[in-house]
């Protein structure tokens, strides 16, 4: 029953936002029933469509995990999008830089420097709240723009092929390439780039599962979430979980890094996020900041993506833009919450409190 | 060094620092009710759109101009209602408004124009290259006389402040917050519109690339006050103007400083600021917290 209503308003959310959509298409000339049948359709073809739905949803996984772990302890973190950058980047400058080392040094290190960066870079804006109490919604934009112009210099100065006119940086070596799926599932062509960085993200899920609910740290994490003043009380320091959970928060909005550089593009492409970090909010809140709601709303968004590029190329006036008019809309919806409730009854989400 | 400060480059200060400027001034309305808006960006792309389409259809700016306002108003009141309303995370639903606001303009101009993100070139003789600096610089005197010197202005501060107070004083808080929200999305969305159609000439994809948020940072940086905020516009402004003059590199005392480093001035200052390194910047007591009358 629990487990029903936690279903019923995230559906709605959907739901109401795909009306919101289907007049908005109306609106401009098409049908929306087409243009919804080719969105869910061409993203759930085999093999093109779901290898490409869950590629588009790996990142998507861990922004929305890390913006869970983070809102678990009353902090929004609306900065994996600059954590997931740096990561990116860090882990392309180890590819690169020990380019010569076999695969059982060189994958174990990128890793490694995903998850650094990306947790020091998540790691500022908690200790600037830790120790001066400013807000960390205002630093994580903030590091958002230093980051991801701190990447895009080092490219263009550092690690730009000369000569070539994209923003990307040389290749990294062929140890620290990490196998993609289609090299071991059949009838998925290996062209498909999704890789082993979805198995790490389901992986990740399970546990961030595992620290939050069954582990004193997620206790004293979670407590700090619900009631600080109570945590505070019961010998919790606030200032510590605030710093721990932006870090594990900025580690794997960094994992993206992994799937991007190692998994897909095999260098450090400028830009090349669109805009996980920001997604990351809708998932984390459509999947009511649970780790299990979190995959699922990751696929659905993965499902916009994939159907999104379709729907661009073979709908009259519809450009896959609706995926992001979508995202919004339902982010509103769960955001307004009380806007349900008044309708249909009781239901308790987002119970953020102020640390 | 010396040739840097030119008349060229005055002008192109003020000229980056009015869209921050209207945007920075939407936001002070909207926090100082004590309702934080991370979604000036959104509102400035609703208006930055609007009013580049309605110039070209009706071939009249101040045509454009009005519906390039009433844009950032109709997403101010999505925020707003949302916000106020429904009590949702005001930082949430902003965001939600960010992303909403990044497709829509190019999902509607991909409908209208035909094209993947941008209107039509809009013809010279209608642009409006002047009046929205002109209105951005007199409204700052205005905004300090209208938040300090008027009863509006102490009602919209004592809601920010301290919103039960001001509730048991028998000011209506919804009510006071719904006209910051709203009047922050009229000013955002002029300065959306003066991008699209005073300093260019056509909309393009995501055409403010991130001014909404440097106008929070100015807003942070003069902490909540409408001449301080002016001045961080122009100093955030002038490090605009200054990137773009010099190319891609800025050379000081004969050292190339990349552009990157130019571009990260604003955000660094503000969280320099926000730390209270130099000089603790304080928000309104109530920003971010919704307001649920005692019943």
């Amino acid at each position: 029953m629990k487990l029903l209503r936690e279903l019923v308003f995230p559906l709605l959310a959907v739901l109401a936002a795909f009306v919101v959509g289907g007049i908005l298409i109306l609106l401009i000339g098409d049908n929306p029933i087409q243009a919804y049948k080719l969105l869910i359709g061409s993203a759930l073809s085999w093999p093109d469509g779901i290898g490409y739905t869950l590629f588009y949803a790996t990142p998507l996984i861990f922004t929305g995990l890390a913006v869970l772990v983070a809102f678990r302890c009353g902090l929004l973190n609306i900065g994996a999008e600059g954590q997931l950058y740096v990561a990116a980047f860090a882990t392309a400058w180890v590819g690169i830089t020990l380019a010569q080392r076999s695969a059982w040094i060189l994958i174990p290190l990128c890793f490694l420097a995903a998850v650094l960066a990306g947790g020091v870079w998540g790691a500022i804006p908690g200790i600037l709240k830790a120790r001066f109490g400013s807000h960390e919604v205002i630093n994580t934009i903030m590091l958002n723009f230093i980051g991801i112009a701190l990447v895009s210099y080092f490219t263009q100065y550092h690690y730009k092929v000369p000569g070539d006119p994209i923003m990307e940086s040389s290749e990294i070596g062929q140890g620290a390439h990490i196998a993609r799926l289609g090299h071991f599932i059949h009838g998925l062509p290996e062209r498909i780039p999704l890789n082993l960085a979805f198995v790490l993200a389901l992986i990740c899920c399970v546990l961030v599962y595992l620290f939050l609910w069954r582990t004193k740290w997620g206790y004293e994490l979670r407590a700090t979430g619900a009631s600080p003043t109570a945590a505070e009380y019961g010998g919790i320091s606030i200032r510590k979980q605030i710093i721990i959970a932006m870090t594990i928060s900025g580690s794997l909005a960094g994992m993206v890094g992994i799937n991007e550089v190692l998994g897909y593009r095999h260098r450090y492409y400028d830009g090349f996020s669109d805009n996980y970090g920001f997604t990351g909010i809708a998932v984390a809140l459509l999947g009511r900041n649970h780790p299990f709601g979190v995959v699922i709303a990751a696929l659905l968004f993965g499902v916009l993506q994939r159907g999104g590029i379709y729907v661009d190329g073979f709908s009259e006036h519809v450009t896959k833009d609706i995926v992001q008019v979508l995202q919004g809309v339902i982010i509103l919806f769960v955001a307004a919450e009380a806007f349900f409730r008044g309708q249909f009854g009781s239901f308790g989400l987002l119970k953020r409190s102020k640390v | 060094m010396k040739d840097l400060f030119t008349i060229a480059l005055f002008w192109s200060t003020i000229r980056t620092a009015t869209p921050l400027l209207l945007a920075a001034m939407g936001g002070l309305f909207s926090e100082r009710s004590g309702v934080i808006n991370i979604a000036l960006e959104g509102m400035m792309l609703a208006g930055a759109f609007t009013a580049a389409a309605v110039t070209y259809a009706a071939g009249n700016p101040f045509a454009g101009l009005a519906a390039g306002m009433a844009a950032g108003l109709l997403i101010a009141a999505i925020h707003a209602v949302v916000s106020i309303r429904y009590r949702a995370d005001q930082v949430v639903t902003g965001t939600a408004i960010n992303i909403l606001m990044f497709g829509m303009p190019a999902f509607l101009s991909g409908a209208f124009f035909l094209s993947s993100g941008s209107t039509p070139q809009i013809p010279r003789e209608h642009l409006v290259p002047w009046l929205p600096i002109v209105i951005a610089f007199g409204l700052v005197p205005t905004i300090w006389y209208v938040l300090y010197k008027t009863p509006f202005g102490l009602r919209l501060r004592s809601v920010g402040e301290n919103p039960e107070a001001a509730d048991a004083a028998g000011v209506p808080v919804a009510r006071m917050r719904y006209a910051g929200v709203l009047l922050s999305g009229v000013l955002a969305g002029l300065g959306g519109a003066y991008l699209s159609i005073g300093q260019s000439s056509l909309f393009t994809r995501n055409m403010t690339s991130g001014r909404g948020f440097i106008a929070l940072a100015a807003l942070i940086f003069g902490k909540w006050r409408p001449v301080q905020t002016m001045l961080a516009c122009l100093l955030f402004g002038f490090t605009e103007a200054v990137s773009y003059q010099m190319q891609g590199v800025f050379k000081f005392s004969g050292e190339d400083i990349p552009v990157q480093f130019i571009q990260m001035v604003p955000y660094v200052l503000t969280i320099i600021v926000l730390a209270g390194f130099i000089g603790h910047s304080r928000p309104p007591r109530a920003l971010g917290m919704p307001y649920q009358k005692e019943r």
